[in-house]
């Protein structure tokens, strides 16, 4: 075992694997921050809708409502087979890439759209009477006091929330992306040991998820403590 | 014309009545407390003026306009003529003081915010806090926070200002200076409704008292006939009792 791990390492730690696998990892970010960035801009949407109120938009409410429900409770892999076969019966010449982005788009809509949901309803009501007595619209209210109040309790879960998507973008391998865990396979075929591959693998993720998190922690000390000045 | 009158006002919260039939007058320059035991209706009588409760019958009319509750430009009238303080401050928590005060005039009345901020500092000058306008509210005591709140309702130039136990949630010491603000405002003939607890603040201040009890007006008149000399038992009771210490 060790004497095929020291005849493969050489050969491993060239130009070519390394490129595979730094390309990988591009691939898991790029797809994590932009299913994730729109996933946030999306439940932002979703939750202004949901507290418009009005008969007319009840209906609308009720859809978004169900989409939420269904979808924090199915796993990300049926989630990315629905999309995935969804999209490919309407165009055929979709990039897996792209299905996989709009997959994980998909799911963190769902749950981005509680975190922020939460995060407007730790603004204490009396807050938001003050605004109304003194004839704010609903959308200065929203712009002058809830969304600077729940800013620090909306990013470091949202923040953790992307951060652990890392990880589980590992399942998109399953439809064929090229990400890390998909790279892991094809160098695996190519016959490097499971043992090389995957534990180079793990440091790539740990890579990625590392720097992130301590962002996340250095953003969260940072919304504590300033007051939006 | 009165500057406000209420007209048989009534309100409940679910099948609970907690206003029944509430008739009263305000004339410009008045001063009138609200006085009686909690759960007496004094504060749904002022959120209903502010349109955050809606009165299930009765008419309220500021200046001669009546408010329609179903109406929000009406209800945005009612918010334009008159500004409330609250027992909690609730001032803006992710603004400084000179924000608190300048933000509605600035972005809701669109007035020129030079002006605005002129007049803000006047006010803030006027209420002792010319050296916190910078400052954030969990910075402040509470004595301080509500004497924002104070400048902050008047910034809006309201007719009527509403108090809402403004000092109940205040310690002892910082009382003083929070009554000692509103003395001042009632001598530059501020329109005020007052509701407090604070019966010798009261009997100082105001031109008219109102007894409330169970959402209904036990007795209304002058401060020395009320609090020294109520007639009903219901009055006699509640003011021995909170005149006692």
């Amino acid at each position: 075992m060790i004497d095929r791990l020291a005849n493969e390492i050489p050969r491993f730690f060239e130009y070519y694997t390394m490129a595979l696998l730094l390309k990988a990892m591009a691939a898991t970010l790029v797809m994590t921050l932009v299913g994730c960035g729109f996933g946030f801009v999306g439940g932002f949407l979703i939750i202004i809708l949901r507290q418009t109120p009005g008969k007319l938009w009840l209906p609308l409410r009720l859809v978004v409502i169900t989409y939420v429900e269904i979808f924090r409770r199915i796993p990300f892999l049926v989630i990315l087979y629905l999309v995935l076969f969804f999209v490919q019966a309407l165009a055929s010449d979709v990039s897996l890439f792209v299905i996989a982005t709009v997959g994980i788009f998909m799911l963190s809509i769902a749950y981005t759209s509680e975190i922020i949901r939460a995060g407007f309803e730790s603004v204490p009501r009396q807050q938001i009477e003050t605004a109304t007595v003194l004839n704010f619209s609903r959308w200065k209210i929203l712009r002058y006091v809830i969304i600077p109040q729940s800013w620090p309790v909306i990013i470091p879960p949202a923040f953790a929330f992307m951060v652990g998507f890392i990880k589980d973008t590992a399942l998109v391998s399953q439809i064929g992306v090229l990400e890390l865990t998909f790279a892991g396979k094809i160098l695996n075929n190519r016959g490097y040991s499971a043992v090389l591959v995957f534990g180079v693998i793990l440091l790539f993720y740990f890579a990625l998820s590392y720097p992130l998190s301590r962002l996340g922690a250095w953003l969260e000390t940072k919304l504590a403590s300033s007051r939006n000045k | 014309m009165h500057h406000l009158e209420i007209n048989k006002i009534n309100a409940s919260y679910g099948t609970l009545p907690v206003l029944r039939e509430v008739s009263l007058t305000v004339e410009k320059g008045e001063i009138v407390s609200l006085v009686g035991p909690s759960g007496s209706g004094k504060s749904t009588l002022l959120r209903a003026l502010m349109g955050l409760t809606k009165p299930t019958g009765g008419e309220i009319l500021i200046a001669g306009d009546k408010i329609n509750y179903d109406s929000k430009k009406s209800v945005a009238m009612a918010r334009d003529r008159m500004a409330i303080v609250f027992q909690q401050y609730n001032l803006f928590q992710n603004m400084n003081v000179l924000k608190n005060v300048t933000l509605a005039p600035v972005e809701i009345k669109r007035w020129p915010a030079k002006e605005v901020e002129e007049h803000a500092k006047y006010l803030l000058d006027k209420v002792g806090l010319s050296e916190k306008y910078n400052a954030y509210p969990d910075e402040l005591s509470g004595g301080q926070q509500q004497r924002v709140a104070i400048a902050r309702a008047l910034a809006l130039k309201p007719g009527i200002l509403l108090l809402d136990e403004v000092t109940s949630a205040l310690d002892p010491e910082l009382v003083t200076e929070v009554l000692d603000t509103i003395k001042g405002l009632a001598k530059d003939g501020m329109t005020m409704l007052i509701v407090s607890h604070e019966m010798a603040f009261v009997r100082e201040i105001s031109s008219k008292v109102v007894m409330m009890d169970e959402g209904q007006m036990v007795e209304v008149g002058p401060p020395q006939k009320i609090i020294d000399n109520p007639t009903s038992d219901r009055a006699k009771e509640f003011f021995s009792k909170v005149l006692r210490h």
